[in-house]
């Protein structure tokens, strides 16, 4: 099934002893001059790369205080050497957040510090030199961008801000990554990451109202380009395609109908998730979320609801008021922007919707914390929602709920291996093994619990689990979106007589 | 007036200097860089008192070092309260008459000695015989190490071993206090003490030492998390915005 050895699943991950150079071999395709120019980038390694490369770096820590603090402040204390899940399932030392880091922080001293200028051997400066460059092609293309060990290092140094930088780097001298930029370019023509034009998409929903005629005997709306709807929806556009993504949004779906919202997607803003942010750069960051301020403005909604996505929750979250702020024209009575996760356990909590929680009898759920979601944002009003939040809600809807283990999830989750632009088949390798942990922690409660499937809140992690679940044991229709749950345990009102689930599959 | 004390005096003159312009350069970068996005280790406070809070759990309690590994937490907390007492303790030779709370904490501040020496002893061992940080430990590390050990034992050796003149030093810092350079005793253990610490305060602003002005910059720990109720621009990135003002 695979040229390499798929990690062994034990009761919670152990420290391996380190294997120098494990992965040393991993690299995504680089990107091709169509990607690049698109997105403001050389098409292709720049002459004079390494005085390039040297001097971006000094824009960026006068621009960012977190690269400029992180780049100083480590003390080499070991705390977050055993964090990251691609080093517990590589065993590569470079994967250890702080060698992560230093690959970047020898050339920070050689050029900007006292001690890397006179006494680089002692502090472990070097010069900007091609294999340098090779090296950060390899390994900051092995971090997801998670965040976990920024959760235990002593300064709150976070290799995600790390990566981004060395990211934007070597965008800036040319050497950009295939799989970012190619979708990246895509956003910014035609509006999503799939370049599913207007036609495309119109269509797609059509199918998918007729679907969910045929299975519920409800007129279930997906609208599209609404103009003067109250809410604009921006979703990941894997939802409109992928398993089990597409079940989340017929369950968004069912869900406005129920509450009774007036919705639309729009053609133009079709894409939840922003690229811009795994390969560091600000600016194309910028320009994909500023669709939506467009989006929004002209259909005139009131409010503006995101789609199950972690790293686009993040941006939305985090980032959207930043980028494509003030909000100023929206209604002020809703945060903007808010998760579709807030809006239906608020539904939940108001009495509009009515579940049959039985439906999904048949799974014993648990609940995968998506990196991004849980250490990058929140939801509801106080801190910890973004925790709280989708597990009440799944508890609402299935009688079957089991945590995987306290060290696993939470602010401690696990990424599912295939974050941070790495969700590639060119690095499939590092896709699985960086999946081990998660999947030690799924695998211990199937073992102990008899779970049956894994619930996530993110199109990366839907189709990372199910392309990686077979590798491990399981089965790739295990891992279910949040509100595929909700759809099928919700009671539609208007639904044709009685529900006797007759046609019940399984 | 000896070489030696005139050596000496110009050490601490210079040291100190470049210790406190070098540490004022970084931390004015370190203010003045703008943090153009919300980026907090969530779940975090949604108040500036919760920030407070939590920033003063990192720097009193090292919490998330204790979250992290308990050992490095062990050593590395033990050392640095340590440090912070012996250190309070020393202020009684700059002082005269000496506060009341230095002479309040003078006991513990002696024997916090030891918690330094085996805070030290505990994380240096670790740079050897844990693979992982053995791993990421290079000569700077060590050095530091060493350092601050020869710090630590120099003036344990004067505090439980052999008494160096005291008021004479105590008489010679107060003295480069107000400019005048007055003798110090010619007491290896002292001189050895002196030096290591000028070595420090010379070090500090271009080594990992900046990791103590640094934690209270880190945006991961001393933001807010607010970024939907409040608009959070950077400078750089408000000049994107009027550059094409209007949409």
């Amino acid at each position: 099934m695979a040229d390499f050895d798929i990690p062994e699943l034990k009761e919670i991950p152990e420290i391996p002893p380190l294997k120098e150079g494990a992965m040393a071999h991993s690299k995504p395709f680089e990107s091709k001059p169509d990607f690049q120019e698109p997105l403001g980038f050389p098409g292709e390694l720049v002459d004079n790369w390494e005085q390039v490369a040297v001097e971006k770096l000094g824009e960026l820590k006068g621009k960012f205080r977190s690269l400029q603090v992180f780049l100083d402040s480590c003390v080499k204390c070991g705390a977050c050497t055993d964090k990251c899940h691609y080093f517990l399932g590589t065993a590569d030392p470079k994967n250890m957040p702080v060698a992560r880091q230093d690959l970047l922080r020898k050339v920070y001293r050689r050029y900007y510090t006292f001690a890397g200028k006179f006494f680089p051997k002692l502090v472990g400066a070097v010069d900007m030199t091609k294999d340098v460059l090779d090296e950060w092609y390899s390994y900051f293309h092995q971090c997801s961008q998670c965040r976990r060990c920024s959760v235990y290092c002593p300064y709150g140094i976070d290799t995600a801000e790390i990566s981004m930088a060395a990211r934007e780097i070597m965008d800036a001298v040319g050497l950009g990554q295939k799989y970012c930029n190619e979708i990246i370019a895509k956003v910014h023509k035609i509006g999503n990451n799939l370049g599913l034009p207007e036609p495309a998409l119109a269509d797609t929903l059509e199918g998918l109202e007729e679907e969910v005629k045929d299975d519920t005997g409800v007129d279930i709306k997906f609208p599209l380009d609404v103009k003067g709807a109250e809410i604009l929806l921006v979703t990941p556009s894997a939802d409109f395609f992928a398993e089990p993504h597409v079940d989340g949004l017929i369950g968004y779906a069912k869900v406005f109908h129920e509450t009774g919202a007036s919705w639309t997607l729009s053609s133009y803003a079709s894409e939840a998730a922003n690229f811009g942010m795994f390969i560091g750069s600000y600016e194309n960051m910028r320009r994909i979320s500023r669709r939506i301020r467009k989006a929004a403005k002209e259909l005139g909604v009131k409010r503006i609801i995101f789609g199950e996505c972690g790293h686009a929750w993040r941006v939305a979250y985090s980032f959207l008021n930043t980028l494509a702020g003030p909000w100023d024209f929206l209604d002020p009575n809703y945060p903007v922007p808010q998760h579709i996760c807030e809006y239906t356990w608020e539904a939940i909590q108001q009495g509009k919707l009515k579940f049959d929680p039985s439906e999904n009898d048949h799974m014993t759920l648990t609940f995968h914390d998506s990196c991004n979601v849980a250490r990058a944002s929140r939801m509801g009003d106080k801190p910890g929602g973004q925790l709280e939040i989708p597990r009440n809600i799944l508890k609402t809807v299935c009688n079957n709920y089991v945590d995987m283990p306290e060290n696993t999830i939470g602010e401690a989750t696990f990424c599912c291996g295939g974050g941070g632009g790495l969700l590639t088949d060119d690095l499939m390798e590092l896709r699985v093994k960086g999946a081990m942990p998660r999947m030690a922690a799924y695998k211990s409660v199937v073992d102990d619990y008899g779970v049956t499937n894994l619930a996530a809140i993110c199109a990366i992690c839907k189709t990372q689990f199910a392309k990686v679940l077979p590798y491990y044991g399981f089965t790739m229709d295990q891992i279910v979106s949040l509100h595929q749950l909700v759809g099928d345990a919700l009671i539609l009102s208007d639904a044709p007589g009685d529900d006797d689930d007759t046609d019940d599959e399984e | 007036m000896s070489a030696l004390s005139v050596s000496y005096a110009l050490l601490f003159y210079v040291a100190t200097l470049i210790f406190v312009i070098g540490v004022a350069r970084k931390i004015w970068i370190y203010a003045k860089t703008p943090a153009p996005l919300k980026i907090p280790t969530m779940p975090a406070p949604v108040t500036k008192s919760g920030v407070v809070l939590r920033m003063a759990r990192e720097v009193v309690l090292f919490a998330s070092l204790f979250k992290s590994n308990k050992w490095i937490w062990l050593f590395g907390w033990l050392f640095h309260m340590a440090m912070f007492l012996v250190l309070a303790r020393h202020l009684r030779y700059f002082t005269d008459p000496v506060w009341w709370w230095v002479n309040l904490i003078q006991p513990f501040g002696k024997y916090a000695a030891f918690g330094m020496l085996i805070g030290l002893l505990g994380l240096w061992a670790r740079r050897f015989f844990v693979e992982r940080i053995r791993y990421i430990t290079g000569p700077s590390d060590h050095l530091m190490l060493a350092l601050l050990l020869g710090i630590t034992i120099t003036g344990m050796s004067m505090t439980f071993v052999a008494h160096t003149d005291i008021v004479m030093v105590k008489d010679f810092f107060r003295g480069l206090m107000v400019g005048s350079i007055r003798p110090l005793p010619d007491d290896i253990n002292l001189l050895l003490h002196l030096a290591f610490v000028a070595a420090l305060l010379i070090v500090f602003p271009v080594s990992k030492l900046l990791h103590a002005p640094g934690v209270f910059f880190s945006p991961t720990r001393n933001q807010v998390d607010d970024a939907r109720e409040k608009r959070h621009i950077a400078p750089w990135a408000a000049e994107l915005d009027a550059a094409e003002s209007g949409n």
